[in-house]
């Protein structure tokens, strides 16, 4: 697998993001190290994966993502994604994918007008895609969240279809893996905190999979994420 | 030619800014004030005269950039 990190002005976990794909790349023997793109860049090499990372690109100016989603390395970044080559967008990145329309649906700014800065649990709702197929379907996985603006929202027409198409990727639950009210750290709706597109080729995700994909770091919860990639696209 | 946009959020959308406000008017003794919305202002300058066409134009901005009609909706002010 070669991965391509896009890096906007304001990104910030685009170096954690390549060290948790080098370190997978590493394990598996498979795969070469991440390469890294400039967002003025109109193509690069081909990939088999693209990530969007996390960060305040453009310094979150007008709305999150809306920024980024019309700069110049975008729009061969949708095409691809056209094409069906893997998308993953963390944090930041899935608000750009929402403001691209890559994903449906929106995020808005969290219910209660904080910063949430923890970490919180998310259940897997399928392990059936490029980006799961090393957790378990319902397991719950800790990892953390940095957001000001990942209070999920579609209308209800939306949100039906998607659930049907099992386009529901991740959700906020407690440490059992109830979806509670409680275990909501932002307002989404339905307790989402990651979405996949039609094809489940593009996934985008509030919570930082590359912040726990080491346990030195104090978990490694995220790290099964990458090492799927590298197994499903090498 | 001025323009001036409005972008508000859509009915059936929460606002969270909104309510704050209206609890803080209401802590400041504003009392009887309800269904804040906050939204944002954009102004420009534009080079074209021909008001359909400078509509056009922003109504394409609008669509492209100014607003996400996922949960905004928008108003065009031409002005000049």
């Amino acid at each position: 697998m070669k991965a391509a990190v896009i890096v906007f002005p304001g990104s910030n976990c685009d170096r954690d993001v390549q060290v948790a794909l080098k370190q997978a790349v590493g394990r598996q023997s498979m795969g070469r190290e991440p390469l890294m793109v400039w967002h003025k860049e109109t193509t690069f090499d081909p990939v088999d994966l693209i990530v969007l990372p996390g960060g305040f690109s453009y310094g979150d100016y007008l709305r999150c993502g809306a920024m980024a989603a019309n700069s110049p390395v975008m729009k061969e970044v949708v095409a691809r994604a056209a094409k069906g080559v893997a998308v993953l967008g963390i944090c930041n990145g899935f608000q750009m994918l929402t403001e691209t329309g890559l994903v449906p649906g929106v995020l808005m700014r969290n219910a209660d007008l904080r910063f949430v800065c923890r970490d919180v649990t998310v259940k897997v709702e399928t392990s059936q895609s490029l980006f799961t197929a090393k957790y378990e379907q319902g397991q719950a996985i800790r990892i953390p969240v940095a957001h000001h603006d990942g209070n999920y929202f579609a209308d209800d027409d939306t949100l039906a279809a998607m659930e049907d198409r099992g386009q529901i990727a991740f959700r906020y639950c407690d440490a059992e893996g109830e979806i509670t009210v409680e275990a909501n750290p932002n307002g989404s709706r339905r307790n989402i905190a990651g979405v996949y597109n039609e094809t489940k080729t593009v996934l985008g995700l509030m919570p930082h999979p590359e912040r726990l994909a080491d346990a030195r770091l104090g978990g490694s919860d995220g790290r099964p994420l990458f090492d799927g990639l590298v197994e499903a696209l090498s | 030619m001025k323009a001036r946009v409005h972008v508000t959020l859509k009915n059936g959308v929460l606002d969270p800014q909104g309510k704050a406000i209206e609890q803080a008017l209401g802590a400041l003794g504003f009392n009887g004030v309800e269904d804040v919305r906050q939204g944002k202002v954009i102004e420009f300058s534009l080079a074209e005269r021909d008001p359909s066409k400078a509509r056009a134009d922003v109504e394409a901005m609008c669509q492209k950039l100014l607003a996400n009609t996922v949960i905004e909706n928008y108003a065009i002010e031409l002005d000049g």
